[in-house]
């Protein structure tokens, strides 16, 4: 038994939405908020259980046959893919409410996605990290379709399907090229064998095993040239699993680049590192550009998604200390930024009505000041304005790019930034000079409200202390040697 | 003699068809999910090869992993479809297009 210790955690996640999927069998539409809380609870109590597994680890502890493993990183990212679930769950109470789609499969499939999530985190072997994927796409595919007489949502979802499929075929076919050269799936024989290896540059093989893992990635994190699916998705999802899967997942995409190139392929970082700042660059541009002629907010936030990614990934590929931890901060803030933005649709809509467009916004000051001010601290952080978070952010991850000396990047970054900032102050400049065509008044609990409002303070705080933030991912990287 | 070489290259050209597929049918969506399976399947011999020709059982578990999750796959891209036939009355790729900007 004291083998599973390390896999506690994920262990009490999957009993627990075993119990929540049975629970929810015997509730009628009107107790469904019993579901609702035993999914919290369950959440939270696997919070304490991974915060009571890592803490106090000096250093990496694999286990179950060197499949899986507990770092100080992955305690911090677990922790925040779950605190960010929790919120969007929070969140989609109201919205599943709303628009009629109140049932207790929202929940069970979202727990499904977090525990395959969760896995991905730790897996140290290339098939726990396939499996870990898998959990979490299979369950974002139905989620995606959960409006099932929706003819935009089931399209999303057909086309996220056989993206996604690809996506993870393309990755197979890399980790089974990797198998053949290596002779192991175990992440730290790979990372050992590559090691000894003398001209890992020229190595045909290796080459064509990188290129297949680095366009599966890039498709799971919506890369350009891989990013077709993401506005569609993003616009066709109902706004709930919008929130849910534009920023838990990510984190987890996170983690897995982490695993397989920082960790696994480090030695062959010669031969991905200019695959991969190629993409990242291009996504910056594209990302940014083609944002500026959105008029749907989803989709604008879709083609805001990819040029972030962008700039998490050339923090990943400077494979510096400072560009990784740069690069954990920016994708924890970029979760919480976007769970925010999302969740501020979701309060802004009603029964029957959702805010898709940007003309939706308009005089959005004038009915709700609170409200505007929060959204306008998470465009300005989204933007990258002093003093919030996103400056730093962005700030952390131009300076390691500067201090890898690719100095002509780093121009490109902060120029396309400057255009980035323009549709997200377009947006500004609707909710606060723009009349508005009807006055809807906010019904909303209490709950998204101030789920809400801290979201948009904690982008200023984090603004003014990003230290606090930065020491963590600082210190996770550490203990892990990254 | 069937070297290691063979077999790679039919999974390479499996590989291959799968893909070009995906990408230049504009008919059929139970065509992409056929081509998805295909996809799998060419890893799946590029896994069973190289563990034969490795003496590495591993390569072979991995195989019976990836065909469970391709079974569950296709579940649940067959459930989607039957949606968007409900939903549309065709499953053709060229009819969706309602998602645009």
């Amino acid at each position: 038994m004291a083998a599973f210790e390390i896999a506690r955690p994920e262990i009490f996640l999957l009993a627990a939405l075993c119990v929540v999927l049975l629970l929810d069998l015997f509730l009628g539409k009107q107790s469904r908020v019993i579901t609702y809380l035993a999914t919290q609870a369950s959440l939270l109590t696997t919070i304490l259980l991974v915060y009571s597994s890592f803490f106090n680890r000096p250093d990496k502890t694999v286990g179950l046959d060197g499949m899986y493993m507990v770092d100080e990183m992955a305690g911090v990212l677990k922790i925040a893919i779950l605190l960010i679930s929790i919120l969007a769950f929070a969140c989609a109470r109201k919205y599943l409410r709303d628009q009629d789609m109140w049932r207790g499969e929202f929940f069970v499939l979202g727990m499904t996605a977090i525990l395959g999530m969760l896995i991905m985190v730790s897996g140290y072997h290339l098939l726990v990290l396939y499996l870990g994927l898998e959990l979490l796409s299979l369950s974002l595919y139905t989620l995606v379709a959960m409006r099932r007489d929706d003819a935009q949502a089931t399209e999303a979802a057909i086309k996220y399907f056989v993206l996604g499929a690809v996506a993870s075929g393309f990755l197979l076919y890399g980790m089974s090229m990797l198998y053949g050269i290596s002779g192991s799936l175990e992440l730290n024989t790979i990372r050992e064998y590559f090691t000894n290896q003398p001209d890992i540059a020229t190595n045909l093989p290796l080459m064509f095993a990188l290129t297949f893992i680095v366009a599966g990635l890039a498709f799971k994190l919506g890369v350009v040239p891989f990013h077709m699916w993401l506005p569609d998705v993003y616009q066709g999802t109902p706004t709930a699993v919008t929130l849910f899967l534009s920023s838990a997942p990510k984190i987890a995409v996170f983690a897995l680049v982490i695993r397989l190139m920082a960790e696994a392929l480090e030695p062959a970082q010669s031969a991905w590192s200019q695959m991969i700042i190629l993409l990242a660059l291009l996504s910056i541009g594209i990302g940014n550009v083609v944002a500026l002629v959105q008029t749907n907010l989803k989709r604008l936030f879709a083609y805001s998604a990819i040029a972030h990614m962008g700039f998490m990934l050339m923090g990943v590929v400077m494979n510096t200390h400072e560009g990784h931890s740069a690069a954990m901060f920016y994708i924890l803030l970029y979760a919480l930024m976007s769970a925010g933005t999302f969740a501020m649709l979701i309060l802004l809509g009603r029964k029957g009505y959702e805010v898709t467009q940007l003309e939706d916004l308009k005089g959005l000051s004038g009915r709700h000041p609170w409200f505007a001010l929060m959204f306008l601290l998470m465009l300005f952080s989204m933007a990258g304005i002093p003093p919030t978070a996103g400056f730093y952010a962005k700030f952390a991850v131009i300076e390691s790019v500067i201090q890898a000396k690719f100095i002509w990047s780093a121009v490109f970054m902060v120029v396309m930034s400057v255009v980035g900032a323009f549709y997200y102050l377009r947006i500004i400049k609707i909710m606060y000079f723009d009349k508005p065509n009807d006055q809807p008044p906010i019904e909303a609990d209490m709950d998204i409200r101030v789920l809400v409002s801290a979201n948009g303070l904690l982008m200023i705080l984090l603004g003014i202390f990003p230290s606090v933030l930065m020491e963590i991912c600082d210190l996770a990287l550490i203990a892990s040697r990254l | 003699m069937i070297t290691l070489t063979h077999y790679l290259i039919v999974s390479a050209l499996l590989f291959a068809i799968s893909v070009a597929g995906i990408f230049l049918n504009r008919k059929n969506i139970l065509i992409l999910l056929m081509c998805i399976e295909l996809l799998l399947l060419s890893v799946n011999l590029n896994f069973v090869a190289f563990s034969h020709f490795m003496n590495n059982l591993d390569g072979q578990v991995f195989v019976f992993f990836i065909l469970t999750v391709a079974a569950a796959e296709s579940a649940i891209g067959l459930a989607i479809l039957v949606t968007i036939f409900r939903n549309r009355r065709s499953i053709n790729v060229e009819d969706l297009h309602s998602l645009k900007g």
